[in-house]
């Protein structure tokens, strides 16, 4: 109860119930698909696919929403249509034995037919209505009623009718496609734009550089917001996938999560730990210098860390792509063989630029993998201008980003200034870019790789010369000397150089060591000998001391006893002597 | 439904409830065969509004259509049938007298 209550209110906020299309992309542009009980012109040239449109709205309905749906076809015989959708996978005799779709062809042969007096079109109403209540339709598809002005002359009558039917249709609360034929000028031929007016589809099917590429608009919606661009849509085995290819706001989930290069000394020139997940890097460099290498090493790391990749080539097929890997020690075979890797080769002219989106976009979405790579971005230029090729990267990266898939571009550059053109026009969308490039030097030519920008992370500013081997490929300093960026050969040159100079310098310092070391010892000894030194030259000063201490005791007391004598203690002494 | 033994012209009309068309084309419809198809044709009158199911066997789209089954091929005139020379022209019917 609850829940039905909040269905209703929130109903009440969009003011418009809507029916989903289940057509891949058109609920997205519409809101949430087709207004419910309304009808809706689809309106289109031959060939644009409007039966088929509508057809996969009402299987998409019986199938995904359980509504059943009638066609009423003025044009096609039932028998045929069948087949035609049975090329989708779509089985309309099925569908029709569960009663869930009901076909009802309307023949008009207007050599069959007279006209006398006045008539209306009760007939239609009543065969419609009677379609409808077998089987409890939502849904009703009328196949270009156009066709019953070819088939009757009252012009009058039928305009008249067709106002009625469209009101009919209201009435009976089932939401319906009507489809048209494009006019002159004017939306339809007969302009029946202006009986429906709820919504209007238009499809269109152009030309340009001898490439097709099928496109949709939403004229107009009542009632709705919808998105106005054309969006280009493809028709395939799974029918029809239209692409709303430019999201409206730039309100996207940033993932601070990393994903290896799978270099690791590349990984260390941006901050250690490799790429931000689900950011877009780009790879430019001139032919040769090992992008498509750089990107199968993405992938390679990918699948090794058990996620999936889909590796979109638009130069090299599958096979060669795997055959040249092997050369490098990359065997991408095993993950193709495990399907954690897919490679995807087309050739740019095989269509137009917005179906190769389309495609990249439905395959991305059937395997939604955790990198895509697309390999080389440039030679999609060969279909589109440059401003074309941007805008197409600039809708894929907004909805890679949104789903947080981490893709690598690689751009080839056809000269070697760094403001080349295509990179210019791309690198501003990119969060890394990654530039490789021949560094010509002493007779060789060798790769290095710099970092241009990588958003958010600090990254090194050092070239570092890159170089493939047969086991893989790594990343090594490269030497900055006096006489400029030294690598390949002159950089081994310089290296031995270095090393010559420092076992040398080794050799000095040890020799210097054991120098001072004899000097201390030869002043330690000389220290020694003087302290002996000075201790018997202290003795000696000692006894002088103890000499002269005695002498002058002596003296004194001689002194003593001769003052005595000489006071008449000599006399008296002498007295007895005398007597 | 007027039946008679020989039914060299099977005649059926479609209707939709008793309209002020139908009713008109019915009229009209008696009156010319009974001038000039006197004793050999059969009509049947379907309500579709009674039998909707019976719309899509003759391919009927507007009301009131008249189809001529028998004979053969079948022809469709629809509208109110007031035009006696197109309905003769339509059935193609030999009119009888001038």
């Amino acid at each position: 109860m609850s829940q039905n209550k909040k269905k209703k209110s929130t109903n009440n906020h969009s003011s418009l119930p809507k029916t989903p299309t289940g057509i891949l992309g058109l609920d997205e542009i519409t809101g949430g698909g087709l207004p419910t009980g309304r009808p809706t012109l689809v309106a289109g040239a031959a060939g644009c696919g409007k039966t088929l449109m509508s057809l996969e709205f009402l299987v998409k309905g019986a199938l995904e929403y359980k509504e059943p749906g009638v066609f009423v076809a003025f044009e096609e015989q039932a028998a045929e249509l069948a087949v035609n959708v049975a090329s989708l996978g779509f089985d309309l005799h099925q569908l029709q034995k569960d009663n869930m779709i009901r076909l009802d062809q309307v023949h008009i042969e207007k050599s069959e037919i007279e006209e006398t007096g006045e008539y209306n079109l009760d007939g239609l109403f009543i065969r419609m209505g009677y379609a409808i209540d077998s089987i409890g339709a939502k849904r009703v598809v009328v196949d270009t009623i156009e066709n019953l002005f070819s088939g009757l002359n009252n012009q009058a009558i039928l305009r008249a009718e067709l106002r009625r039917l469209f009101h009919w249709l209201k009435e009976k609360k089932v939401t319906a496609i009507i489809t048209a034929e494009r006019g002159d000028g004017i939306l339809t031929r007969q302009g029946l734009e202006e009986y429906i007016s709820d919504c209007v589809i238009l499809l269109d099917h152009r030309i340009i550089n001898q490439i097709s590429t099928r496109r949709l608009r939403v004229v107009k919606y009542r009632g709705s917001f919808h998105g106005t661009n054309e969006y280009p849509f493809l028709i395939d085995d799974d029918g029809i996938s239209v692409l709303p290819v430019t999201s409206l706001t730039l309100e996207k989930e940033v993932s601070t999560g990393r994903i290896s290069s799978g270099i690791p000394a590349l990984d260390q020139m941006i901050g250690g730990r490799g790429f931000f997940k689900g950011s877009s890097i780009l790879i430019s460099g001139a032919a040769g210098t090992g992008k498509t290498s750089l990107a199968a090493y993405f992938a390679n790391q990918t699948c090794n860390d058990g996620k999936k990749c889909i590796y979109f080539a638009f130069e090299e097929s599958p096979n060669q792509i795997v055959r040249n890997m092997k050369s490098i020690n990359i065997d991408l075979d095993k993950h193709i063989k495990k399907g954690l890797l897919q490679i995807h080769a087309s050739r740019p002219t095989l269509y137009g630029l917005e179906m190769h989106l389309v495609s990249i976009y439905k395959l991305i979405r059937s395997l939604k993998p955790e990198v895509v790579i697309l390999d080389p971005i440039t030679n999609l230029v060969t279909v589109g201008s440059v401003g074309e090729v941007k805008a197409m990267l600039i809708r894929l990266t907004d909805f890679l980003q949104d789903e947080q898939i981490t893709v690598m571009f690689t751009a080839l550059t056809l000269n070697t200034s760094v403001t080349e053109q295509t990179d210019e026009s791309i690198s501003s969308l990119v969060d890394t870019w990654i530039l490789v490039r021949d560094i010509e030097f002493n007779g060789e030519r060798n790769r290095g790789m710099y970092i241009m920008k990588s958003r958010g992370m600090k990254h090194s500013n050092q070239v570092r010369e890159f170089i493939i081997t047969d086991k893989g490929l790594d990343l090594v300093e490269v030497y900055l000397g006096p006489e400029g960026v030294l690598t390949g050969s002159a950089r081994e040159a310089q290296k031995v150089k270095e090393q010559t100079g420092r076992v040398l310098h080794d050799y000095a310092i040890t020799a210097k060591d054991r120098e001072v070391n004899r000097k201390r010892k030869v002043l330690e000894a000389k220290i020694s000998s003087l302290q002996t030194e000075f201790e018997s030259v202290e003795e000696e000063l000692n006894k002088i001391y103890l000499q002269e201490a005695l002498k002058k005791d002596v003296m004194e007391k001689t002194r003593q006893e001769i003052t005595r004598i000489r006071k008449g203690e000599i006399d008296s002494a002498s007295k007895p002597q005398t007597k | 439904m007027i039946m008679e033994d020989e039914k060299k012209w099977e005649l059926r009309l479609y209707v939709a409830g008793e309209t002020e068309k139908s009713i008109k084309a019915l009229v009209n419809l008696k009156k010319y065969c009974e001038e000039h198809l006197k004793g050999q044709y059969r009509i049947e009158v379907i309500d579709l509004l009674e039998k909707p199911q019976l719309a899509e066997g003759d391919q009927i789209l507007a009301i009131p259509t008249l189809v001529r089954k028998v004979p053969e091929p079948i022809r469709k005139i629809i509208g109110d049938l007031s035009n006696e020379e197109k309905v003769l022209v339509g059935l193609d019917i030999t009119p009888v007298n001038t």
